[in-house]
């Protein structure tokens, strides 16, 4: 992955972003004996961390008659895949697996799209108020959600819609509400990542498209756009994962439990499942599934990501 | 950024004067166009989060039940008083706040930190450590909670089984407990953030220049003093940005109080209080916004600290 790397994570190196799992790096220190301590360490760290999730995949493989007959910290029983299709069935996890998907797909496209108009702009133009609008964008991102909670959700109960658009008759309790709430949240994240990126692109690529009578909009869209496929390629997969596991929106603005996104609706595990610990396992490790497989497929474009543009709170 | 030789004329263009030919040289169709290209985002930048911002500060000195806007009544700072003097949860949500940001200053930040230096050391298998430690921070911290709800329940958790105390009086409800629960959820945070500040340090000490650990090493200095001295003064850049991460992750802090019990009994936070205030019963917008003020200027400190290290003068350095 070769990110002509301009952001401020790293900004010392010369050939960081990405790649950071794959270990190789051919600096040899000391021998391997030296390493015996370090190992046991990272060992036990590592059976430490891997601890909760292993305990939740076991419970949500077992049926719930064996937990109650051998007790929960115990190997008897059989183990099946019966409590992650009942939490699936009974738990509506369909419907929230679709409703996250209505929302994560719109607001990455819209945010990629908005963020790299804005990075062009801020970054290949000169004009007086530049870097202004970007600490503005960059600010913003940073905040706790929570600051502007109360207006935003009062804005969009004012807001009437015709009941066509909306059974509210208001902005809330729709996608729009929460698809329009990341995006505005996130622009200023990828702002300011692509536009550091944008930075480092030689100004001779857009100088001769200009002498050549290129616009404005051929310059960012037919030339910067696609030398930035690694930045967009990283900042859409993080994005994804953000948006996707965004408690507080959908908890903000939507009242209905069938239009809640997956991570939302972890909260009504517990209520919906009772003390059936079984299922809330499964329904919990259901959630994790879509982020997982992107870690596992996109693992290089997140973490090239997150070290990219560093900044996120 | 020393290396790349794009990055000279991309430096060379950001005094304002230089270029200022190019300005010349955009076309009124090309401003058009520009003027779209900064002015939707920046409309939905200013509508959607500093407008509301703005409104919360404006409400912070109002009282209002949600209901019409007719209905908001201006009470100047009451509500600060009121919060300060007369509600019990926000003295205990400092604390926690506080307790929160030096769990993971302390804790948590420094954990990952070594993590990262053992794992830079290009032990076998560093690649299997790090996707185990990397894992959560691909988890939400609402889906974190429910899982170490599972591991720290009283009568089905691990833990309990663990320590020999389930089953018995002596067992724990971790998450229930509001002399522990807050520590439980520390430590459930812990579990995110330093897998998210090792792979960041991983990064840094990859873009470390190794002929300055060479030079060190050629001095006579030892491990410990070339990491302190010479290695970690290096990762400047990377140092800022942990620093604000865990300090603005403390202040965001909400969606695991959230889960476990709404962030009441031990785990109120600024934030979650910010919400009980907002929706529920007995709406109070005054007291929330007071509170989401107060949320606010806590944060413009790290804010602001990043902001003149990113965009201040040193930035190049």
């Amino acid at each position: 992955m070769s990110i002509i790397k301009p952001a401020p994570a790293a900004a010392t190196g010369n050939n960081v972003a990405g790649g950071q799992l794959t270990g190789t790096g051919g600096k040899s220190r000391g021998p391997a004996k030296k390493h015996f301590g370090i190992h046991i360490f990272l060992t036990v760290m590592a059976a430490m961390w891997l601890i909760p999730l292993v305990w939740t995949i076991f419970t949500a493989l077992r049926p719930k008659a064996d937990t109650d007959k051998y007790g929960y910290f115990s190997l008897g029983g059989t183990f099946n895949f019966d409590n992650f299709v009942q939490a699936w069935t009974q738990g509506g996890f369909a419907q929230y697996a679709l409703n996250s998907a209505l929302i994560t797909i719109p607001s990455v496209v819209l945010v990629l799209f908005f963020a790299s108009m804005m990075a062009f702009a801020v970054s290949r133009v000169n004009w007086k108020f530049n870097v202004t609008l970007l600490i503005m964008f960059t600010a913003g991102n940073l905040l706790p959600p929570q600051v502007l909670a109360a207006p935003l959700f009062e804005m969009f109960k004012l807001l009437e819609l015709p009941y066509s658009v909306s059974d509210s008759g208001s902005l809330l309790n729709t996608y729009i509400s929460v698809i329009a709430v990341d995006t505005a949240f996130q622009i200023g994240f990828v702002t300011f990542v692509l536009s550091n990126y944008m930075k480092a692109l030689s100004s001779e690529l857009t100088e001769a498209a200009l002498v050549d009578g290129a616009g404005i909009w051929r310059q960012y869209w037919e030339i910067i756009l696609p030398l930035c496929r690694p930045a967009l390629a990283a900042m859409g997969t993080l994005e994804v994962i953000f948006i996707y596991n965004d408690f507080f929106w959908p908890l903000l603005f939507i009242q209905s439990g069938d239009r809640l996104p997956l991570t939302t609706a972890v909260n009504n595990l517990q209520g919906q499942f009772l003390s059936n610990y079984n299922l809330i396992a499964a329904g919990a490790m259901i959630t994790a599934i879509p982020t997982l497989i992107i870690y596992l497929l996109l693992q290089r474009h997140f973490v090239a990501g997150l070290t990219l543009g560093s900044s996120k709170g | 950024m020393s290396t790349s030789t794009n990055t000279s004329p991309a430096r060379a263009q950001r005094p304002a004067a230089a270029p200022a030919g190019r300005v010349r040289r955009l076309s009124r169709r090309d401003k058009w166009v520009l003027s779209f290209m900064v002015g939707l985002p920046t409309l939905i930048q200013l509508i959607l989060v500093w407008i509301p911002t703005l409104l919360s500060a404006a409400l912070s000195l109002t009282r209002w039940n949600g209901l019409s806007l007719d209905d908001i009544k201006p009470t100047g700072v009451d509500n600060y008083e009121f919060i300060a003097q007369n509600y019990p949860p926000f003295w205990p949500a400092v604390q926690h706040n506080v307790l929160w940001l030096v769990f993971l200053a302390l804790i948590a930040t420094p954990l990952g930190l070594l993590l990262a230096i053992l794992l830079d050391q290009n032990v076998r298998g560093t690649k299997i450590y790090q996707s185990i430690f990397f894992t959560p921070v691909m988890l939400s911290l609402a889906l974190i909670g429910v899982i170490w709800q599972l591991f720290y329940n009283r009568d089905s958790g691990l833990l309990n089984f663990l320590l020999g105390t389930a089953g018995t009086p002596q067992a724990v409800d971790w998450f229930g407990d509001s002399h522990v629960n807050i520590w439980a959820a520390l430590i459930a945070a812990t579990w995110r953030h330093a897998g998210y500040v090792m792979i960041l340090y991983l990064a840094g000490l990859k873009g470390v220049d190794p002929t300055l650990r060479e030079a060190a090493q050629i001095d006579g200095a030892n491990a410990t003093q070339t990491f302190f001295r010479v290695i970690f003064p290096a990762m400047r850049p990377v140092n800022v940005i942990i620093i604000v991460i865990t300090v603005i992750e403390s202040l965001r802090a909400f969606d695991i109080v959230y889960v476990i019990n709404r962030g009441t009994n031990g785990l109120e936070l600024i934030s979650a209080l910010v919400i009980q205030n907002l929706v529920g019963e007995g709406q109070v917008i005054g007291v929330g916004s007071a509170l989401a003020v107060i949320l606010l200027v806590i944060s413009l400190v790290p804010i602001t600290f990043y902001l003149s290290r990113a965009f201040g003068k040193d930035k190049e350095a």
